[in-house]
């Protein structure tokens, strides 16, 4: 045996041959993560319990004998878990995520500090009214700040995220109109370019849904608008800025046709952020708005919930929007819910959702809210607007901008795949960003401009990070429009390749079956 | 100000490559009554991270919270114990700011965890088959009735009345625009829920009737009569569940016969959090799959073949079908699901059962305790972890007067039925793990007092 005392060991790489596959299917930092029901054990915990105290057992003969099928780990191995699954996203702490519309902003710590609070956060809904007057601030004080940035009379809270308070709007809607005998206006105008919750929820509330055109410039067309407005018509659904990244300049006038023709304007206010503190939607006379907080306010997506969607309404809608809400009275906050609406709030449509709406957001939104000031969300609106007119000017000679002529966009810009070759479309460009490590932007949509790519990179992005996102988007663009057949194949370096989605609709498969059991049912 | 990170120096080369002269060049589709000269009137300008943390820690203390008391609180939404990892996992960056998973191939982490949570509700709730969440309970019921009306094409739903109010409220609001006729009932004292009465008035109309278990009084009963009974007349029978820890002692309504099975998940890794956010559950048949609303994920296999997970059957959903889709929703509560799976992950059946065990008994001694205080009627036998009290006076004014001396003692049923009187000495009481005997002893002499 002879012993190193040199110490010494390899310091200097050497070039050679490309590896194979590994043997476990990891690749060094990227780790593939089997299901905890191939891991777990329906014996294994990772909590520990005081031994209950003897006592007589009510259930009605209802014991759940059979046995469950719940996996556990142990917390090491629950923390492992669920922290090799998390390295498998992309998410904006990673980088740009330029997912137009959807509006992927940094999300604060604070907000997550301040939710966290136990004043906040382990304080039961139906605690009595007196012993949650903090909370109740919080809503109003959160209220004071969406009406007055909107320039609107009133806000209902409750409404659980965007598409819901989509939902109160029109309901709201409906209820008005009902209320002054016209059940016979049915229809709801909602332009092509629309996001796909407006006609849902327009249909899910009785309306029937008719087409906006819009015009080259991709704005509403105010005169076919006017033309189609009469006694059978509710209102409009209008996104503004719409979906295309652009400001319908023509607000102002259709809101005034609309209601001179007896109906309500739906703002769909996915897009707020790009105007909040430079416009007043009340004074482009909307009736209603919903406010995507995990938009604009920065409460965080997590992976796709949960929202918050609050919805700004007109002096003429007000008395229609639902229960609860907090009211202050003197020094008092209170909540007006069925019990109190009779005296206040007569003609409220009703209650949306059990207790008071997405208190952990709102917590969240207001601490955003307070830390940026009038002048920083006018500064947000800015940035965002800035941001993306800058990545709009510095493609728009690789990638079509239908739009880009009119003149600047709002928070979004938009491209087409027209001018890619034959084979190639939008999804083989959003796939090679993935190699590029950029989440893409939005794909095929809106359906209003083909082979849609919407891209927002909001206001929190860097001069450097637009750079490197612009570099790369160029090269990718670049190698799709000269038919460079590696990105028909991209991804190829993140977790997995393409996915098959027909075989998932095919068959689907929603639950795990362990394979004995999977077998049985064959 | 510390969240954007353009200096004036990038925003002057930035508008140069642009082209414009300023920043008002951006905003010309503005018509200019509608601009705004400066930051919006009478709101004040940003303010320091400590200013902030100072504002809000204010607001917090003036709330009761409920660990700081001895704590009773139930009627749809509880406090367990949340072990520390979980929030732990749900503030990992990659689950926090991820977006709803359009991207696959790096959104494998969001799909798994969606998957697997899809998994340990279908068991958990006995039904084939879950959805990746809804808002909440009371949205899902309000899908699920209307979900039964897809199914059977008719349009009346019978509501029990051991069903959470705003849970019937919602449907209520909701039934108004849709044209739904529901049937609905106030709760009595009776020992049992009011499942004679249910059976009785299904009819070839009904779509459903929706049971809650357990009901809003805590109590539980055998469901499968009627299931039979609604089977009977082609009506399916919907099952709520806003505690999910009880399905941890007690059979799951999946195994009684209900065909679809909703609920609140927040007992379970999302905590109070004054109401929201929440998580919405809704399992069903695996034959109801392509009538379900919401998020679903499903499992499928990568051009190189490995198994990987993606968005599945969202031809049901607005995005692709718009005025003809299931329903409007667009989000679920993926990070509050991922709270409440990673907590039955680290529970496991084990945990979960011992878990259930600790608050049954728990809150049978309870009720033994409180039920021997004069003017204090026990009003059921057979309940988990939550009991209804009926007391020999109004019991809103006592829950006031205990809040007073910093003892939640429960949901009043004043304050959930305010237009039913002969509710309103009902006091509904939940006990959980975190409930200590010291905590039950507290509660019993000052409701000893107040009684008096």
């Amino acid at each position: 045996m002879t012993i190193n005392q040199s110490g010494w060991r390899p310091t200097t790489p050497q070039a050679g041959e490309a590896a194979g596959a590994t043997s476990t299917g990891n690749r060094a930092l990227m780790l593939e993560e089997p299901l905890i029901f191939e891991i777990g054990s329906t014996e294994t915990t990772g909590v520990d319990f005081a031994e209950a105290p003897s006592g007589k057992s009510r259930l009605a003969g209802l014991d759940r004998s059979k046995p469950i099928g719940l996996p556990g780990l142990s917390e090491p191995e629950a923390v492992r878990h669920y922290t090799r699954l998390s390295r498998q996203n992309y998410a904006i702490d990673l980088g740009l995520f330029p997912l137009g519309s959807c509006t992927m902003k940094h999300n604060p710590r604070l907000n997550e500090r301040m939710a966290r609070l136990p004043g906040f956060a382990d304080l039961h809904p139906l605690t009595p009214v007196d012993s949650c007057q903090g909370a109740f601030e919080v809503i109003h004080q959160l209220a004071h700040w969406l009406v007055t940035l909107t320039g609107m009379h009133s806000v209902a809270m409750s409404p659980k995220a965007g598409a819901h308070g989509e939902l109160c709007g029109v309901l709201a809607i409906r209820a008005a109109l009902d209320a002054k005998g016209e059940q016979a206006r049915k229809v709801l105008l909602v332009p092509e370019s629309a996001h796909g919750t407006n006609p849902a929820t327009a249909a899910f509330a009785g309306f029937s849904v008719e087409d906006i055109p819009a015009t080259e410039a991709g704005r509403v067309n105010l005169e076919a608008l006017k033309a189609r407005l009469g006694p059978d018509v509710a209102g409009v659904m209008i996104t503004n800025p719409n979906t295309c990244g652009l400001f319908e300049p023509d607000m102002r006038a259709i809101s005034d046709a609309v209601h001179a023709a007896g109906g309500f304007v739906y703002c769909d206010g996915a897009n707020f952020n790009a105007i909040v503190g430079r416009v007043r939607p009340g004074d482009l006379g909307i009736d209603a708005m919903h406010i995507n907080l995990h938009k604009t306010f920065s409460t965080p997506h997590g992976g796709g919930g949960p929202g918050s969607g609050p919805v700004v309404f007109s002096e003429a809608l007000t008395p229609y929007a639902p229960l609860p809400f907090v009211e202050k009275q003197g020094d008092q906050f209170i909540l007006v819910e069925e019990e109190t609406a009779g005296e206040h709030h007569a003609s409220s449509f009703g209650r949306m959702v059990a207790f008071h709406g997405q208190m952990g957001m709102f917590t969240r939104a207001l601490t955003y809210i307070l830390s940026h000031g009038a002048d920083g969300l006018r500064q947000v609106a800015e940035d965002s607007v800035l941001n993306a007119n800058y990545i709009l000017r510095s493609m728009e000679d690789v990638l079509d901008a239908p739009f880009a002529k009119s003149g600047p966009c709002m928070h979004e810009a938009i491209f087409s795949d027209k001018g890619l070759p034959e084979g190639f479309s939008t999804i083989d460009i959003a796939k090679g960003l993935i190699d590029e490590g950029f989440h893409p932007m939005t794909v095929y949509f809106p359906l209003v401009v083909h082979g849609a790519m919407l891209v927002e990179p909001t206001e929190t992005e860097s001069k450097a990070t637009l750079d490197q996102f612009i570099h790369a988007f160029r090269f990718v663009a670049e190698k799709a429009k000269g038919g460079d057949l590696a990105i028909k194949t991209a991804p190829h370096y993140a977790p997995r390749r393409r996915l098959d989605e027909t075989l998932a609709a095919r068959k689907p498969v929603l639950v795990y079956k362990e394979p004995e059991r999977a077998q049985a049912a064959e | 100000m510390r969240y954007l990170p353009l200096t004036p120096t990038d925003r002057a080369a930035m508008l140069a490559t642009i082209g414009a002269g300023s920043i008002d060049d951006l905003f010309v589709d503005v018509p200019e009554a509608a601009r705004l000269d400066g930051p919006v009137h009478g709101l004040p300008n940003h303010a320091s991270e400590l200013a902030v943390e100072r504002h809000m820690s204010a607001l917090a203390r003036k709330n009761l919270a409920a660990g700081d008391v001895p704590f009773f609180l139930g009627c749809g939404a509880y406090r367990h114990h949340v072990p520390a990892s979980v929030d732990h996992i749900i503030q990992r960056g990659e689950f926090l700011t991820a977006y709803t998973p359009y991207q696959p191939e790096i959104a494998q982490g969001t799909l798994q965890v969606m998957f697997e949570f899809q998994t340990q509700v279908a068991r958990l709730l006995g039904c084939d088959v879950a959805n990746a969440s809804m808002y909440d309970g009371s949205t899902a019921c309000w899908e699920a009735i209307t979900m039964a009306r897809r199914v059977t094409r008719r349009g009346k739903a019978i509501l029990s009345g051991g069903l959470h109010p705003h849970y019937v409220s919602v449907a209520n609001t909701m039934a108004k625009f849709t044209g739904d006729r529901l049937v609905t009932s106030l709760p009595t004292f009776s020992p049992e829920p009011d499942t004679l009465d249910l059976i009785d008035q299904i009819d070839d109309d009904t779509s459903c009737v929706v049971v809650q278990y357990p009901d809003i009084f805590g109590r539980i009963e055998d469901m499968s009569a009627l299931a039979e009974a609604c089977h009977a007349r082609k009506a399916l029978l919907i099952a709520v569940v806003t505690e999910p820890v009880a399905l941890g002692a007690i059979k799951s309504p999946g195994e009684m016969g209900a065909d679809i099975v909703v609920g609140e998940g927040q007992s379970l890794g999302v905590g109070l959090q004054f109401g929201g956010p929440y998580v919405g559950l809704f399992a069903c048949s695996e034959k109801l799959v392509r009538q379900m609303p919401g998020r679903l994920c499903g499992e499928t296999k990568d051009a190189e073949g490995k198994r990987g997970f993606v968005l599945t059957l969202s031809t049901r959903e607005q995005h692709i079908r718009r005025e003809k889709a299931t329903s409007n929703i667009c989000t679920s509560s993926v990070l509050c699901a991922l709270a409440m799976s990673a907590h039955m992950t680290l529970l496991g059946e084990a945990g979960l059962r011992r878990l259930a065990e600790l608050n049954h008994v728990s809150a049978s001694a309870a009720a033994d305790r409180l039920a021997e205080i004069d003017g204090v009627e026990l009003v059921t036998d057979r309940f988990f972890n939550e009991f209804t009290l009926k007391l020999s006076k109004e019991a809103r004014p006592v829950v006031r007067a205990l809040a007073d001396k910093g003892i939640l003692a429960g949901v009043s049923l004043g304050r959930l039925y305010p237009d039913a009187p002969e509710l309103a000495n009902g006091l509904v009481v939940a006990v959980t793990e975190t409930t200590t005997g010291e905590d039950v002893e507290t509660l019993a002499s000052a409701l000893e007092e107040a009684l008096a």
